[in-house]
C-alpha cells in the first residue's frame, strides 16, 4: 500500500508539474515574430509588405486604384498586404502603442495631418525612416508646407505627402432659392468673397426669409473648424508650441462660431455624429451650407443620397483653408525598411497621385498633379457637373500654412465638442465656456 | 485500508518510516528517502499545485497590472514615450481637478438614482415571482432577458427613445401637452436617462438573486405569520426582508461596485461626444474620465492615479460593508 500511494504520488507530482509548467507556458506564451530575411535582403527574395491605414486612401484593388496590383507587377517579388482601419483616432492609438513597444508595426503606416506634429515631435521623432535619404522620393514634387510638415526638428523628413484637403463651401441651391439667395456658384462666392463676418451675414438673409426648420450651417462647430483651418495662426505658436489661447485665429473663429450660434444660423447639430442627427438632416435638407474639404463631397454623395442628387454645389470659400489630409511614414521597427521606403515613395509618386484623385477624388498633395489638366477638369456629376478639380486646387493655392502642434487635435475637440456645442446645445455663456475649456485643456493635457 | 496510509487529524504528516540501515550501497535508503519526500510532497504541494492555475493567472492578469498602474500613477507616461518621475503630482491634481469632482458626485448621483430603485423594484418582482402563479417558469426567464442583452444594443436602443427631437418618449410626453425635454444636453435628465438604461438591465438579475434567497426562506414561518392574520405586506415586511438580510446586503454591494464602475451606458449614450460625458462634462463618470485621460488625452499617469482612487473607494465601500455584517451578525446572536 505505502509503494502504490507513493506511486500516486509521483504521478500527481509530474501531472501537477505539467499543470505548472502548461500554466507559465501559457502565459508567457506570446507569439515572438520569427525575422525571417531581417532589414531588406536581396530584391530577389519573396517578401510581403504591409500597410497600415485609415478610413480611404483609395489604393487598394477593389474599389480604390488597384495600386498594390500594379506594383506588385512591376516587383514579382513583393506581395503587399493593407490592412486597414475605419476610426482614425483609434488607428493612432494603437499605431502609438506599437511604436512604444516597437513591434506589431507595419511596413508602412499612414499618419494623418493632425497627428503629423505628434509624429516630428521629440518622442517619436527617431521612430522613423529618413525619407529624403531612403527609397528615392523626389521631395521637391510635394508642395512646401506639406513636406514642412512632416519635417523634424533635425531635418528629417519621415513622411510623403499623400492627400490634402482644400475647403470650399458645398451649400444646397433649394434652400437657396427659397431663401431668395443667388445660385450660381460664381454669384454665391462672390457673396463672403474674403471674409468669413460677409458669411455670417449671408446667414442672417438667409435667415430671414427661409423656409421654416432649415438653418444656415450644420453646425458651429464645423464653422469653427472651417474658420481656424483658413487662417496662417492656429493653435499653435511659429515655433510649434501650443498656444492657443492667444492666437489671432483661435479667438476669430470662436467669435465666429458664437456668432452663428448664438443667432440661430446652425442647425446644432455635431458633424460626424454617430447617432446619425447630421447625417439624417443631409437626407432631409434641414440645413443650406456645409465646409466642405474635399473628401466632404463623397460623405454628402452619400448621406444626401440620390434623390437630392442635383441640389447641392460648391462654392468658393470666403478664405482658403486646408482640412485634413494624409501622410505615409516608415517606422524604423518594420522589417523590410528599404523595400517600405521604396513602396512609399511610388505609391506617393505624381502619378499615383493622378490615378487616386481619378478613382477616389482625393486632391494630391504634389505641385504637378494639382495644376495637371486631369485634376483641373474633373468634375463631380452628384454636384451637377461641378469643376470639384478647379474649385479645390484653386483652393489649395490660396492655402497659407500654418505652424502645427502636437496637442492641435486634442485642444480642437475641447474647443469644439465641449465649448462651441455646449454654447450651441445648452446657451451656455461664451465667456464661461471659453474659460471652461482654458480649464479643461489645463486639467486634460499633459504637458 | 487500514494500511494505507493518511495524514493525521491535525494535519500534519505521519511520521517517516524508520531510515533502514543503509545498504552496500545505499541505495536502498535513498529510494526509502525519495519515497517519503515524495510522499510528503504528495501531502503538502499537491493542493497548492491543483490552485496554481489561477493564481498564476491573476498574478499575471490581476496583481500585476494593479501593481504596475500604481507604479505609473507616479509618473509622467505617455504612450511610446519614457516615464519621468512625478511623486504625488498625480494625485494632488486631481484633487483640485474641478473635472475629477464633478465625475465622482456624476458617478455618485448616477449611482444612488441607478441603484436605488432598481434593488426596490427587484424586490418587488421577486416578491410577486415567490408566490405559485401562471407561467412562473416563463416569468421568471423573462426578467433576464435584459441582462442576456448586449450593454451597446440596450444603450443604443434607449438613446433614439431618447432623442430629444424624434424620439418616442419626448413625442409621448407632448400627447400630455409637456414640452420636449433635452434628455441628453440637460444634466439631470441625461443623468436619469442613464440610470433608466442601467436599472432596466439589472433589476431582473437582482430579482432572481432575491428569488432564491427567498425561496430559501421555511415556508413555516409564513404559515406561522399568517395563523397570526399578518397580511401578505405584513409577512413580505417582518419575514421575508429580516430573513434575506444578508443577500439585500450582497447585491447592495455589487450594485455599489457597477455603479462607481460605469463606462458603457453613459459613453454610448452620448454618442460622439459619450467619452467626455456630454457638451459640458454633465454625465462624465470617473470611468470616463479614465478613459479619456488615458486614450483620448494620452495622460496614462494621470489615468492610472484616477484607477487607483476607484480602487480605494471600493475597498471602502467593502470596509463598510464587512463592519455592516459583522454589526448584523452580532445582533443576530451569531
Amino acid at each position: 500500500m505505502r509503494t502504490s500511494s507513493s506511486r500516486r504520488g509521483r504521478r500527481a507530482a509530474i501531472a501537477a508539474v505539467a499543470v505548472v509548467v502548461t500554466g507559465t507556458t501559457l502565459l508567457t506564451g506570446c507569439g515572438s515574430d520569427d525575422d525571417n530575411g531581417g532589414k531588406g535582403g536581396q530584391s530577389t527574395e519573396k517578401i510581403t509588405l504591409r500597410i497600415g491605414t485609415f478610413g480611404s486612401f483609395g489604393y487598394d484593388n477593389k474599389t480604390g486604384a488597384k495600386l498594390y496590383a500594379e506594383y506588385e507587377r512591376l516587383h514579382p517579388n513583393i506581395k503587399i498586404e493593407e490592412s486597414n482601419v475605419s476610426d482614425g483616432q483609434k488607428y493612432w492609438d494603437t499605431l502609438k502603442l506599437r511604436l512604444g513597444q516597437n513591434s506589431g508595426v507595419a511596413d508602412i503606416q499612414a499618419v494623418e495631418v493632425g497627428y503629423i506634429a505628434e509624429a516630428t515631435g521629440t518622442t517619436m521623432a527617431n521612430k522613423w525612416v529618413d525619407l529624403s535619404k531612403e527609397g528615392g522620393s523626389k521631395i521637391d514634387a510635394f508642395l512646401d508646407w506639406k513636406v514642412k510638415q512632416a519635417t523634424t526638428g533635425d531635418g528629417k523628413v519621415i513622411a510623403l505627402g499623400t492627400d490634402i484637403g482644400p475647403m470650399a463651401i458645398c451649400y444646397n441651391k433649394d434652400l437657396f432659392a427659397k431663401a431668395k439667395l443667388p445660385t450660381d456658384r460664381d454669384a454665391v462666392g462672390k457673396l463672403w468673397a474674403g471674409d468669413w463676418a460677409k458669411f455670417i451675414a449671408t446667414g442672417e438673409k438667409y435667415k430671414a426669409a427661409a423656409p421654416a426648420g432649415t438653418s444656415f450651417h450644420d453646425s458651429a462647430s464645423g464653422l469653427f473648424n472651417a474658420v481656424v483651418s483658413s487662417d496662417p495662426v492656429q493653435y499653435a505658436n511659429t515655433s510649434g508650441e501650443l498656444d492657443w489661447e492667444n492666437s489671432p485665429g483661435v479667438k476669430n473663429a470662436w467669435d465666429t462660431a458664437v456668432k452663428a450660434a448664438q443667432g440661430g444660423l446652425t442647425a446644432k447639430l455635431r458633424q460626424f455624429d454617430e447617432k446619425g442627427s447630421w447625417n439624417a438632416a443631409f437626407k432631409n435638407s434641414k440645413f443650406a451650407t456645409v465646409a466642405c474639404p474635399s473628401w466632404m463631397t463623397g460623405i454628402i454623395k452619400d448621406q444626401a443620397g440620390p434623390a437630392n442628387q442635383g441640389k447641392w454645389d460648391i462654392a468658393a470659400p470666403p478664405v482658403a483653408g486646408n482640412w485634413g489630409g494624409s501622410f505615409l511614414a516608415v517606422p524604423k521597427a518594420g522589417k523590410h525598411t528599404k523595400e517600405a521606403a521604396e513602396l512609399a515613395a511610388w505609391l506617393t509618386a505624381p502619378e499615383q497621385h493622378a490615378k487616386v484623385f481619378a478613382v477616389n477624388g482625393n486632391i494630391p498633395s504634389s505641385k504637378d498633379t494639382l495644376t495637371s489638366s486631369a485634376v483641373q477638369e474633373a468634375k463631380l456629376p452628384y454636384f451637377g457637373d461641378t469643376p470639384v478639380g478647379k474649385i479645390f486646387s484653386s483652393a489649395a493655392a490660396g492655402i497659407t500654412p500654418a505652424a502645427i502642434s502636437r496637442y492641435d487635435g486634442q485642444v480642437k475637440t475641447f474647443l469644439t465638442d465641449n465649448g462651441i456645442l455646449d454654447i450651441e446645445q445648452r446657451g451656455t455663456d461664451p465667456a464661461k465656456a471659453w474659460e471652461n475649456v482654458k480649464k479643461l485643456v489645463d486639467d486634460k493635457i499633459d504637458h | 485500508m487500514a494500511t494505507s496510509v493518511r495524514a493525521k487529524p491535525d494535519g500534519s504528516p505521519p511520521p517517516a518510516a524508520p531510515p533502514s540501515s543503509p545498504g552496500p550501497r545505499g541505495r536502498r535508503s535513498s529510494s526509502g528517502g525519495w519515497r517519503s519526500t515524495l510522499y510528503r510532497w504528495d501531502i503538502k504541494a499537491i493542493p497548492y499545485v491543483f490552485v496554481a492555475p489561477f493564481f498564476l493567472t491573476f498574478a499575471a492578469f490581476g496583481l500585476f497590472p494593479l501593481i504596475y498602474t500604481g507604479w505609473l500613477s507616479l509618473h509622467r507616461v505617455e504612450l511610446g514615450g519614457d516615464p519621468t518621475w512625478k511623486g504625488l503630482e498625480n494625485y494632488t491634481d486631481l484633487a483640485t481637478s474641478e473635472f475629477f469632482w464633478n465625475a465622482l458626485v456624476n458617478t455618485f448621483t448616477i449611482g444612488v438614482i441607478s441603484t436605488v430603485p432598481q434593488l426596490l423594484m427587484a424586490l418587488g418582482l421577486a416578491h410577486l415571482l415567490n408566490y405559485k402563479l401562471r407561467g412562473r417558469g416563463f416569468l421568471r426567464v423573462a426578467i433576464l432577458a435584459p441582462y442576456a442583452t448586449s450593454i451597446a444594443a440596450a444603450t443604443l436602443v434607449f438613446a433614439q427613445l431618447f432623442n430629444t427631437d424624434y424620439g418616442m418618449i419626448n413625442g409621448f410626453l407632448g400627447w400630455f401637452g409637456f414640452d420636449p425635454v433635452n434628455w441628453e444636453s440637460s444634466k439631470w435628465p441625461a443623468q436619469i436617462a442613464i440610470s433608466v438604461i442601467v436599472t432596466w438591465r439589472w433589476t431582473g438579475y437582482n430579482a432572481l438573486i432575491y428569488l432564491a434567497a427567498m425561496q430559501a426562506v421555511p415556508q413555516d414561518l409564513y404559515e406561522a405569520a399568517s395563523l397570526d392574520g399578518a397580511s401578505r405586506w405584513r409577512q413580505f415586511v417582518s419575514v421575508t426582508i429580516p430573513s434575506i438580510r444578508p443577500t439585500i446586503l450582497f447585491t447592495i454591494i455589487v450594485s455599489t461596485i457597477g455603479a462607481t464602475q460605469l463606462f458603457g451606458e453613459p459613453m454610448l449614450f452620448g454618442g460622439s461626444v459619450g467619452i467626455s460625458g456630454g457638451s459640458g462634462n454633465q454625465f462624465q463618470t470617473l470611468s470616463l474620465l479614465m478613459y479619456e485621460k488615458g486614450w483620448v488625452t494620452g495622460a496614462l499617469g494621470q489615468a492610472s492615479a484616477i484607477a487607483w482612487v476607484m480602487l480605494l473607494l471600493l475597498l471602502i465601500v467593502g470596509g463598510v460593508q464587512a463592519l455592516v455584517s459583522r454589526h448584523n451578525r452580532k445582533k443576530l446572536g451569531g
